[in-house]
């Protein structure tokens, strides 16, 4: 391992750290738009590690995953509206509501593959949207404001901005280690191997079924979690969390940063939100460009940021 | 029993309305394998097209026959720049790039037409109700719409099954190298059906136009259905997009109109309107998912793909 330094374990190693280090630079310049903007890219790139898990990894290609987002958020949005701040129960409830809805979705989806797959798993993310939006009690179409965020014990105070800032940070570094340490598994090369051949795996003698729906389920609590982070940052849940067209935005997340490597995601999460920053500022008509681009990733860059940076190293 | 009938009759339009765009998403997923996202932005650009041409030319007739062209000339524009690229590649790929070509309609209809939507009047002759049988009265409008969308339907069923053309399509879905290879121009072949599903999608659109407002984002909720309209009879069959779609927009309409009153009389009034909206939106998923857990191909799978 003589190139162990290569332009891709060097970028992996920057922007680790610079995420570590952002609030240092934010309490010199006084930018907190960019904490806000950072907490948020962080939060859903969370989402987008744990989509990788089973799209990149698994080869389980889910437009359904924000439904996650607003489990996770409803769980807090709903029980704050009841008066339960507590988040040593508000967060044990997003996860395993994630966990359940993951659990019925991915029984039943998981029989199906190819593009019946893709279309399930959206169906049910839609029907979930349109539970939520005629839920009256809780909001249904407009949403639901939070008024205080989860209440943890004295020193962890989540309306402290740096303080929830690095709480995120460290929740994205663990579930980042978590899915390395699973992809790195006997688990997960059983998940991978039958990403490439299913027939083969189950011919060897391995239950894939069983296997898939854990990795779908471990995916889902991963992102129920960043559904109550992201409850927590905005303030603020509304079905709009969960349309298909955020489902779409993680999706793009993972393709953008590289399918199949675990860092990926965050490096997808941080490019196109930041793109949708700057362009957002540019043009009100935003949009018009992003699409085309996408389009040219998708035709000419295949492996995403992360395959542009391993090419760096072979060159 | 009245407004028993018409309900039905506006489950039957809206389930052949979905059926236009069901046929275009099949007939396109079953000849060359591709995922198409945006061909709810053609719906929707049928429908700002006709919209537009009507209130130039002054004529409904002649802004629909513009429209109906103008969408088909989009298609295959889009078919020969983009769709090419795709073909043979992976599903993901479909999905993203076509979403990207959703977020590039959705904007340059904003850039062109403004956020604020449009409306198609409708001329006098089809503005009014008929008698369909005695002591019913029915809309012209979606009378119309039903007997258009049959026709097309019988249409589509003939062009496919009965004329060279269409021996050419099924020929091509079940094995294009093979039509290749015998000479056929297979990059025409498929810019035309490209074409035609573009024009189905468009001219559902333009139908529905004079219903509803013509609006940035309508595709969007619309293609969803139609997906599972594809999905539950089973993806590159016509017919099975022809049951499906039928049987879709029966029961979301009387879902929507009769669910309410069947929950009232086992829940309390409070609890059965709070209830009602949620489970009737949600009636055609619960169809759909109990379809592939019976049947994970849907109904009429078009066999091995």
């Amino acid at each position: 391992m003589s190139d162990w330094l290569s332009a891709r374990t060097l970028a992996v190693i920057v922007l680790l750290a610079a995420l570590v280090l952002l609030p240092v630079y934010v309490e010199f310049t006084g930018n907190r738009f960019l904490l806000t903007l950072f907490t948020r890219i962080i939060i859903l790139a969370l989402a987008a590690v744990s989509l990788n898990l089973i799209l990149g990894f698994g080869g389980m290609m889910s437009f359904g995953h924000a439904v996650y987002l607003g489990i996770g958020g409803y769980s807090v949005g709903m029980l704050a509206h009841e008066g339960i701040y507590s988040g040593f129960v508000q967060w044990p409830v997003a996860l395993a509501m994630s966990a359940l809805f993951a659990l019925v979705i991915g029984a039943l989806s998981l029989r199906t593959r190819g593009v019946y797959f893709i279309m399930i798993t959206l169906a049910f993310a839609q029907m979930a949207y349109y539970v939520v939006a005629g839920l009256a009690r809780y909001g249904g179409d407009d949403g639901l404001t939070i008024y205080k965020r989860s209440q943890f014990f004295e020193p962890i105070n989540l309306s402290n901005k740096t303080q929830f800032y690095y709480i995120c940070l460290a929740l994205l570094y663990a579930s980042i280690y978590l899915v390395w340490r699973i992809v790195n598994s006997r688990f997960g090369m059983v998940i991978q191997g039958s990403r490439s051949n299913e027939t083969r795996m189950r011919a060897i003698g391995f239950p894939t079924f069983r296997y898939k729906l854990t990795c779908f389920v471990i995916a889902g609590i991963l992102c129920g979690l960043s559904g109550a982070l992201l409850a927590n940052h905005t303030d603020f849940v509304s079905p709009a969390m969960m349309y298909w067209t955020r489902s779409g935005d993680l999706i793009i997340m993972v393709v953008l940063g590289g399918m199949g490597s675990v860092i990926g995601p965050v490096f997808g999460a941080i490019m196109l939100l930041v793109l949708e920053e700057t362009l957002s500022g540019i043009t009100e008509y935003w949009q018009i460009i992003l699409g085309p681009l996408l389009l040219l990733v998708v035709l000419f860059a295949r492996g995403g940021i992360d395959g542009l940076l391993g090419k760096v190293r072979h060159a | 029993m009245t407004l028993f009938i018409e309900q039905c009759l506006n489950g039957l339009q809206f389930g052949l309305l979905l059926f236009m765009l069901a046929a275009g998403l099949t007939l396109v997923f079953g000849i060359m394998d591709l995922v198409n996202l945006a061909h709810g932005s053609l719906y929707m650009i049928g429908a700002y097209f006709a919209a537009t041409f009507s209130a130039w030319t002054g004529s409904f007739l002649l802004g629909v026959a513009m429209a109906l062209a103008g969408t088909l000339v989009v298609g295959m524009a889009m078919e020969v720049i983009v769709m090419r690229r795709l073909y043979g590649r992976d599903h993901l790929d479909h999905v993203l790039a076509t979403f990207g070509l959703i977020l590039f309609f959705d904007e340059t209809v904003r850039l062109i037409w403004g956020p604020a939507g449009l409306s198609l009047p409708l001329p006098s002759w089809l503005n009014a109700p008929v008698q369909i049988l005695p002591g019913i009265y029915y809309s012209a409008y979606k009378l119309s719409i039903i007997i258009v969308s049959l026709a097309v339907a019988v249409g589509l069923y003939l062009l496919v099954m009965r004329t060279r053309i269409g021996m050419l399509i099924r020929a091509g879905a079940s094995n294009r190298e093979m039509v290749g290879a015998l000479g056929v121009n297979i990059k025409l072949l498929y810019t035309l059906v490209f074409g035609l599903g573009a024009a189905l999608a468009g001219l559902a659109g333009l139908m529905q136009a004079p219903i509803l407002t013509v609006q940035i984002g309508m595709g969007e909720i619309i293609i969803i259905l139609a997906f599972v309209i594809t999905v539950i009879g089973g993806i590159g069959s016509i017919r099975g997009a022809f049951v499906a779609a039928i049987f879709v927009g029966v029961i979301d309409t009387l879902g929507r109109a009769f669910f309410p009153d069947l929950l009232r009389m086992v829940l309390s009034p409070a609890a059965a309107s709070t209830a009602a909206p949620a489970l009737s939106s949600m009636l055609i998923y619960l169809l759909m998912a109990i379809v592939l857990v019976l049947k994970p191909e849907g109904l009429f799978s078009a066999g091995n793909k």
